[in-house]
């Protein structure tokens, strides 16, 4: 046994190192020439911001100018509040990555810093690496949590390259469990304590275990690329910058339980990942780190890509195991657990994309560099997408146990505007709303569990005082209802009568005993529901009656949105001492036409028409800011005009 | 490799065998205290009904393998669990301790059944099932109203499908148990039956919302059979439905 072993272990040592060598090799010859590299970021998200177009001009200006430089397309690298990002890579100076480049600024840049030598100092988020004159990316606030472990390729290696990614360490943790026993794979997955990314936390050791002990010779392993949750793209993000990583941690589980066969389940709005995907798979293959006898180890695994048409409970595993099965995805009871009874009836590890990413990091780094970061039982990194009334929005990664603080206000850059932080809302549709005095929690499955909000996916939105809880409730009950697959009693109907009293709460119609019953129904929810959809649904609403009861007894009781959002309980108001005789703005500002001038010439806003829209707010000039918000109505001055006379002129 | 459709792989009845194996052997347990019997492997639901223990419940099958677990009425407490238990899908075990009524489930039965009620199109008077329902005799089981007054009604718009010959869909007064889509798509029956739509408006519907009379239906019956709410009936009289204007699903199609 143990000669055979070793034989294994030589022979991958062997065809991993020769594959490497090839790589490292052809990459070299390549960067002979030493011309200047640019890279640009054209994920789905640099896609958004026009980064095509900037790719596009960069090859105009060099061709334009006869100008030698290897032009590059990567991945998201996280710094999606200046998109589109370029990184440029010239000899006698640091790698510097360039943010909001549009056609004209990278035009710019060619001509200035690739021909006449000056960085542009004007347009650059930093340098890479330490440099003299170029101050570093890492010493900014932003960077002094973050840690880029998950996405560490991405935005950096061209995602099609496949000399690329091997050189940069990639299928390095494949070629490591590969020489190590499958038992052996699940130990260091277990000592290195990662828990699954996808939302529940659940130890991925344990599913992997489960699944390679189970009885059944043809296994399968799942990528769960589903990610529904409205806002998040971290996944996405993984497998259009890095899925070689994606595919290597798929690889290094289908090795450790067993299983010969593997699917990535990727929503179809994510064609650029799906592409790419199919690419990566292709030059694996060809590689021979994906089909038979992988690096001469003995394991086969055929890995194929399942486009997604599915709905947001589709991410939940056993409706991803129906659709894929070609039924309608419906979660379904469980025991039994897809670990034992899965795709097909066989025993199936399903996983999310970070998941597959953290564990190709576990292989390649060894357990005990993820272990170190993190507090208590969660370990490692994870990336959040901010999003909502932060400067910063994109992604993050940092390591578990970062305070949600030091995320919002540190790597976030803190409230725009320089409004009021309210709350952070976090873990997607049915994370938990968690107010200023719990912005200490530190990121960890438990911790976010306790203080009422949950992981989930990772989304995480900022909201300042102009928005109101009761309607931020009630945003995201909308939305679980809509995707409540319809199964079970409480998701599909419950939902929807918490949803009926939290909009006659926000119309200033609820009661006080409805308030109570809301509370009531949403904790049966919780306990009653079949799968985590259900279950959790009633988590915005549980927290945001806890930490903002104020808010919802001054909708039922006063008829007062304190942010003045709830359009029933707001009027538009023009202040007649700050309204400027000469000004007309907000007049023509109006869809609706409800407002008038009087006869000393300043503006009013007849109520009857007005359908709190607030474009006249946005219109006023900012040295007048003469329009407000009332709430509640009963606040509202009678002035004791009448548009309608004016109007009735006009008509007549 | 061999393919996954490809090869027919033995375990599965490997595992059967052991299933069988281990359901043989009868364990002893409790339900209210009192002492019962029923076959290892048995849903405490079943082991409950054949002991004449009462447990609501609306859509659960004996037949059916794998508990569907929609309706939510049946739960249980289990000593020495933390949460109540759904007694359709849990198997008994020796020395067990199920009680069938708690505060706590007794509180979720009640929601469950009231947020049913509270979108169902509520009129046994002209309903065929009336008397035979089995909503109405939960109300009596669970003492509550048919018509709770904690809930908001909510409408119910749905098309009622009479273009069969000998079956009529009534959607507003379905359960969403799935009894009539699980028998439907059984081994050698037309599967036609299926969910359709999400959230609040998800119902039972032929394939790709045909109207059941054009459907590939072979008049089984067994869906109609099965429904223990009134929302699959027989038609009275084949000739009825047969006049009259369109009913509003084919007006739906055609927009
Ligand atoms: C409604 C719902 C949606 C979900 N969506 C996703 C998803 O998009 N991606 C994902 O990885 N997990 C999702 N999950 C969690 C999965 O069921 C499963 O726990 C996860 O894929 C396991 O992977 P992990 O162990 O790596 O976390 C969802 C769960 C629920 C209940
Ligand atoms: S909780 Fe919601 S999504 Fe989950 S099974 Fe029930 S109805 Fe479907
Ligand atoms: S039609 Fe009847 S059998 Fe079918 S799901 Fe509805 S209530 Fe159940
Ligand atoms: S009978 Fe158990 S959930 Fe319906």
């Amino acid at each position: 046994m143990d000669a055979k072993e070793s034989d294994r272990g030589g022979r991958v040592r062997e065809a991993y190192a020769l594959l490497r060598q090839g790589a490292v090799d052809r990459c070299e010859a390549e960067a002979k020439d030493q011309l200047p590299i640019i890279q640009v970021g054209t994920a789905t998200c640099g896609r958004a911001a026009g980064a095509l177009e900037t790719l596009a001009a960069i090859r105009e200006e060099l061709d334009a100018r006869d100008m030698a430089g290897r032009v590059v397309e990567v991945g998201c690298n996280g710094h999606c509040y200046a998109e589109p990002l370029v990184t440029i890579h010239k000899e006698g100076w640091p790698p510097i990555l360039y943010g909001t480049v549009n056609p004209g600024i990278a035009k710019v840049l060619i001509q200035r810093f690739l021909g006449e030598d000056d960085p542009c100092f004007e347009y650059l988020l930093g340098g890479l690496e330490p440099h003299e004159i170029v101050p570093a990316l890492k010493d900014f606030p932003r960077s002094a949590h973050e840690h880029r472990s998950l996405l560490k390729h991405c935005g950096v290696i061209d995602p099609e390259d496949f000399d690329g990614a091997v050189r940069a360490g990639v299928y390095g943790g494949l070629a490591r469990a590969l020489r190590m026993d499958p038992e052996e794979v699940i130990e260091e997955i277990k000592r290195s304590k990662l828990k699954g990314l996808g939302g529940a936390g659940f130890e991925t050791w344990r599913k992997w275990q489960a699944c390679r002990q189970s009885p059944g010779p043809e296994k399968i392993v799942i990528c769960n690329a589903d990610e529904g949750d409205p806002g998040a793209f971290m996944d996405r993000s993984l497998l259009e910058g890095d899925p070689h990583s994606i595919l290597e941690g798929m690889a290094i589980c289908a090795w450790a339980v067993g299983a010969s066969i593997g699917k990535i389940y990727v929503r179809a709005e994510y064609p650029l990942a799906v592409e790419r995907v199919r690419k990566a798979i292709g030059q694996a293959e060809e590689a021979g780190l994906l089909g038979e006898n992988i690096l001469g180890s003995g394991l086969g695994l055929r890995l194929e890509v399942f486009e997604a048409a599915g709905a947001f409970v589709c991410g939940e595993e056993t409706a991803l195991i129906a659709s894929i099965e070609g039924r309608r995805g419906m979660p379904r009871l469980r025991p039994p657990y897809p670990a034992d009874r899965g795709l097909y009836g066989r025993p199936t590890v399903i996983n999310n994309v970070k998941t597959f990413a953290s564990v190709q990091r576990i292989l390649e780094e060894g357990w005990e560099a993820f272990e170190r970061l993190g507090v208590g039982s969660t370990r490692g990194t994870t990336v959040f997408a901010l999003a909502g009334k932060v400067m910063n929005t994109g992604l993050v990664e940092v390591p578990m146990g970062t305070s949600l603080r030091q995320l919002v206000f540190e790597m976030g850059g803190g409230i725009p505007d320089g409004k009021r932080f309210k709350a952070v809302q976090i873990g997607g549709p049915s994370g938990g709303c968690l107010p200023e005095s719990l912005l200490d929690t530190p990121i960890g499955f438990k911790s976010l569990r306790e203080a009422g909000a949950m992981m989930g996916s990772g989304g995480m939105v900022v909201l300042d005082e102009g928005n109101c809880m009761v309607e931020t409730a009630r945003f995201f009950l909308d939305f679980t209802q809509k995707e409540s697959c319809g199964k079970c009693t409480f998701c599909r109907i419950g939902t929807q009568q918490m949803l009926v009293i939290l909009e006659d709460i926000c119309r200033g119609e609820g009661s006080m005993e409805q308030l109570d019953l809301l509370e009531s129904l949403a904790e049966d929810i919780r306990l009653g529901s079949l799968c985590n959809l259900g279950k959790t649904a009633p988590n915005p609403i549980l927290t945001t009656i806890r930490h903002f009861r104020d808010e919802y007894e001054a909708h039922v009781l006063e008829k007062r949105c304190p942010a003045k959002v709830c359009t029933a309980l707001t009027a538009h108001y023009i202040l007649p001492d700050k309204c400027e005789r000469s000004c007309d703005a907000c007049v023509g500002s109006c869809p609706t036409e409800a407002i008038w001038v009087n006869a000393k010439r300043i503006k009013v806003i007849d109520q009857a028409l007005c359908i709190q829209c607030g474009a006249c707010v946005d219109a006023c000039p900012p040295q007048y800011q003469a329009v407000v918000r009332i709430s509640p109505l009963a606040d509202l001055p009678d002035r004791g005009e009448q548009p309608k006379q004016e109007k009735g002129d006009d008509e007549g | 490799m061999t393919g996954i459709r490809g090869r027919t792989s033995n375990w599965p009845a490997v595992l059967r065998v052991s299933e069988e194996y281990t359901m043989s052997a009868e364990v002893n347990f409790f339900i209210d205290d009192k002492p019962v019997q029923a076959r290892a492997g048995e849903k405490i639901l079943w082991a409950a009904l054949d002991n004449g223990i009462e447990i609501p419940h609306l859509c659960a099958e004996r037949e059916r393998e794998e508990p569907f677990g929609a309706c939510r009425l049946c739960f249980v407490e289990v000593e020495g669990r933390d949460l109540p238990v759904l007694s359709c899908s849990e198997p008994v075990a020796a020395g067990m301790r199920v009680h069938t009524r708690s505060e706590r489930v007794d509180r979720l039965r009640r929601t469950a059944f009231e947020l049913l009620m509270s979108h169902h199109d509520l009129d046994c008077k002209n309903c065929a099932r009336n008397r035979s329902c089995a909503l109405q005799k939960l109300a009596g089981t669970l003492k509550v109203s048919l018509r709770p007054k904690r809930f908001r009604k909510l409408p119910t718009e749905a098309p009622v499908d009479d273009s069969h010959a000998a079956i009529v869909l009534n959607p507003n007064r379905c359960i969403l148990c799935g009894k009539c889509v699980w028998v439907c798509n059984q081994a050698g029956r037309s599967g036609v039956l299926d969910f359709v739509f999400r959230g609040l408006r998800t119902r039972v519907a032929p394939f790709r919302l045909e109207p059941l009379g054009d459907s590939e239906c072979d008049d089984c019956m067994r869906c109609v059979d099965s429904c223990p709410v009134g929302a699959l009936t027989r038609k009275k009289d084949p000739a009825e439905s047969t006049s009259g204007p369109p009913g509003p699903l084919e007006q739906q199609q055609k927009a």
